[in-house]
């Protein structure tokens, strides 16, 4: 660090996001009093190409050499502020974040005053860090160009092959004894109702004549290490285990139905069925109840599963459309039919043409099911005629919705991975950086994300599939710049750096001392933390700098 | 009590503690606005000589949190982070400042309500206790003394080596082999940290000027043995010397470090 810190600050409004609440003009002329800051302003959205543009121009204009945002998150906006910094011949080590929206504005939209006052800290706590900052070169690291997908349903099928056809060698681990998923206990598919095994068998055939998609069935992945590029992988099963590299990772490991025991007399009165085993019924011309009677959202957009599962109605209106007949009664009793888009509204259409009748319930007055000798009773009060109505019925049936699969947490703390609150693996961020992982060089695709229909879930698998393939093709990432430094000259040698490290990268070079292997370190800091004598740089977190930040906090102002 | 409105530092880690408080954001759950993040990657990077300098600038609390045990993005990051935050409350205990002004916490990138929740109880509890006793500077109390010193005594070889190790000592054993149990580390840490404490604090006094045992033992309230004990392993260490002795009564100094 050379030159003096000149520093541009950019609070921005994120429209009524921050300026609803904050009071942004005194936050920037806050901070144009701050030590080092030579520009301030504040834009409507820091992150649109107009103000992308403001802060290239501001660095040219300036001479700044230093940029603090004050924005959203880092978790989502940092790289392209950072990119923008680049652009502009500021290294991206040179740019610090004050998150005066998910941390501040939104958290405190009753005290604006107060909210202000924060703001106003957390920017001179970024321009404190930020006086000190010092550039990074990144360490380039080799990709292994292949892949694992975890999953072999439609999802991990489809991204296995798109990464084949596109040269990359695939490992497809499936846990039962067959690939296919939930493909497999389907009949039909929605909204075509063309025959599951049409979409199925194709894919099958197409991956086993696939000289470069290894198939591992009856089989589990039990351990994950390493990092983008170069992964070590442990799969287990059928007795067997083995250990094999590869670059990135793809997760589609789907999700279940929920089966609704204990809802609505299921499990206890034999003519009480869940949607797919109705399919079954249908599918075998079993079916020969003349009154049927439908619940939509079992078990589903209550307290412990808020989300709607997506693709329930449109499950019942196919096998609906598929079982009615002349003299067979059909009721739908529904919350809110999510026929969503041309395809599936024309299902609801035809439903009622044939002559099916839909029928709303409240969630806080929910069906009364009670098991007759001649039949099911089902009790409800209905919000359309304003009276309670009673349905007799010789089959009940139950939509419930998709639930993540019984080791998806055990999957993620494997891959170091988030779950959102409903279990569901997340992504990144959802219109920023959807399919990739916070983690680098995994993604996801399919009902393992969230409930989606088969179609959906295609599109996903193949945005996985390009999303895995951009550093495969490169053959070469950039490591960040986030690593620690052993300062030779303070070192004792003690070696109890490289007993903590997570990540085996610090290792004895031949004078004896501690030295970090840049492509390995994952920039946690816990060495510098440790460090006995204090030998130690966290680059991009020193001690100085969080020394700097937290008086800055404390400054009375 | 009211007007009273704490300062207050949280260390979150990048992963999940950080994306947590985002996500109390995202679904706009509303908490006090007294505290001020410090974005580390890994709670493990949080050593307690900085938390103790926070203390001494007059923070009133400061809260961290990291990742839950199993889930941490770096595999053990937030077990470390444990084995620091144990020598700081002890050290911390010694000083004479509250213990509950400093916490440790696990919250994950899905808990933004209980984020929410942790910020808003831990601020009442700090509002509880009342305001930092180190900003109003009563020099009568030893307290900004104790506190710098339990500080340096943080940032010194001895207690940074015991917590680096404590994990291969009662795991695997020392160089030699030798393994401890839990307990025994336990009390060797105990021990190791009074010494150092204390060591520390006699320390602090002579850099302000030289000093006899008798005045040292009359400002700590401390047995003049003992502090005869701790100025001969201090003279042994090299920190200090007899600088002059006036009427037979040596006068002790710090030296050059």
């Amino acid at each position: 660090m050379t030159s003096t810190p000149r520093i541009g600050v950019f609070v921005c409004r994120c429209g009524i996001n921050i300026g609803a609440y904050v009071d942004v003009p005194k936050v920037v002329e806050y901070a144009k009093t701050l030590a080092n800051v030579v520009n301030a302003e504040e834009n409507m959205y820091t992150c649109s190409s107009d103000g992308l543009n403001k802060i290239k121009e501001a660095i040219k204009k300036n001479d700044l050499n230093r940029v603090v945002v004050a924005s959203c998150t880092p978790r989502t906006h940092e790289p392209l502020f950072q990119e923008t910094c680049e652009e502009a011949g500021v290294n991206k080590y040179l740019f610090e974040m004050a998150n005066i929206r998910d941390q501040c504005s939104w958290v405190h939209m009753r005290e604006p005053e107060k909210a202000t006052k924060k703001a106003k800290d957390l920017v001179r706590m970024a321009v404190a860090k930020a006086a000190l900052l010092a550039p990074g070169d990144e360490p380039e690291i080799d990709v292994n160009p292949s892949s694992l997908v975890i999953g072999g349903g439609v999802s991990g099928m489809q991204a296995a092959l798109s990464l084949a056809d596109q040269g990359f060698n695939v490992t497809l681990v499936e846990k039962a004894p067959e690939l296919g998923g939930m493909l497999r206990t389907l009949d039909t598919l929605f909204p075509s109702n063309i025959k599951a095994s049409k979409v199925l068998e194709p894919l099958l055939q197409e991956i086993k004549a696939n000289p470069r998609i290894r198939v591992i069935t009856n089989s589990k992945v039990k351990t994950v290490n390493g990092f983008i590029g170069n992964f070590d992988i442990g799969v287990e099963g059928d007795g067997k285990q083995e250990r094999f590299n590869v670059g990135t990772i793809i997760v589609a490991v789907g999700a279940d139905l929920l089966k609704p025991d204990g809802l609505y007399l299921y499990g206890q009165d034999a003519r009480v069925r869940t949607q797919a085993q109705f399919e079954e019924l249908v599918k075998m011309s079993k079916m020969d109840a003349k009154r049927i009677v439908m619940i939509q959202c079992v078990g589903a957009r209550n307290e412990d599963r808020p989300y709607c599962s997506r693709i329930c109605c449109n499950e019942a209106l196919k096998n609906v459309l598929n079982a009615a007949s002349p003299g067979r009664e059909i009721f739908i009793l529904y919350r809110d039919l999510q026929t969503y888009g041309v395809h599936y509204s024309r299902l609801e259409q035809d439903a009622k043409r044939k002559g099916v009748k839909f029928l709303k319930y409240q969630p806080d007055k929910p069906p009364q099911v009670t098991a007759e000798e001649d039949g099911l009773r089902i009790e409800f009060y209905s919000p359309t005629f304003n009276e309670k109505v009673e349905l007799n019925a010789d089959l009940l049936v139950l939509s419930t919705p998709l639930v993540p699969v019984m080791d998806a947490k055990e999957l993620s703390q494997l891959l170091k991975v988030s779950l959102n609150s409903n279990g569901f693996f997340m992504e990144a961020h959802i219109k920023l950086r959807p399919i990739d992982f916070a983690t680098d060089g995994i993604y996801i695709c399919g009902t393992a994300h969230s409930p989606k229909d088969i179609g959906e879930s295609v599109t996903q698998a193949l945005a996985a599939a390009s999303r895995a393939a951009i550093p495969m093709a490169r053959r070469k990432v950039r490591a960040a710049a986030i690593i620690s430094e052993v300062d030779q000259k303070k070192c004792s040698g003690c070696g109890t750096c490289i007993e903590v490290c997570p990540y085996n990268a610090i290792r004895k070079n031949d004078k004896g001392l501690a030295e970090v292997v840049a492509a390995v370190c994952k920039g946690c800091g816990i060495c510098g933390a440790t460090c006995p004598e204090k030998a130690i740089t966290m680059h991009h977190f020193t001690d100085e700098e969080i020394e700097a930040q937290g008086l800055a906090a404390l400054k009375e102002t | 009590m009211s007007d009273f409105d704490p300062n207050i530092i949280g260390f979150l880690c990048n992963w999940c503690s950080y994306a947590g408080a985002d996500l109390a954001g995202v679904s706009r759950i509303q908490y006090p606005t007294n505290l001020r993040v410090i974005k580390v990657m890994c709670s493990g990077r949080v050593e307690p000589g900085m938390i103790l300098n926070l203390l001494e600038t007059g923070a009133d609390g400061v809260l961290i949190t990291g990742c839950h045990i199993g889930d941490c993005h770096y595999i053990t990051g937030n077990l470390h982070t444990k084995r620091k935050y144990s020598l700081l409350q002890k050290l911390i205990s010694k000083t004479g400042l509250e213990p509950q002004r400093v916490r440790l916490e696990w919250n994950s990138a899905a808990e933004g309500q209980r984020f929410a929740n942790l910020v808003t109880e831990f601020t009442e509890q700090i509002r509880a206790i009342g305001p930092t006793p180190l900003k109003t500077h009563d020099t009568n109390s030893n307290l900004l003394l104790n506190i710098r010193a339990a500080k340096e005594a943080s940032d010194n070889f001895r207690l940074r080596a015991l917590v680096g190790k404590e994990e291969k000592m009662v795991t695997v054993g020392n160089v030699y082999g030798e393994k401890i149990s839990q307990e025994e580390f336990t009390a060797i840490m105990d021990e190791a940290v009074e010494t150092e404490f204390q060591i520390h604090r006699i320390y602090l006094m002579l850099r302000e000027g030289p000093k006899s045992v008798k005045q040292i033992s009359q400002t700590l309230g401390m047995s003049s043995k003992l502090v005869h004990n701790y100025v001969v392993a201090l003279r042994q260490r090299g920190w200090i010397d007899v600088k002059e002795a006036v009427e037979g009564t040596p006068l002790y100094a710090t030296l050059l470090r």
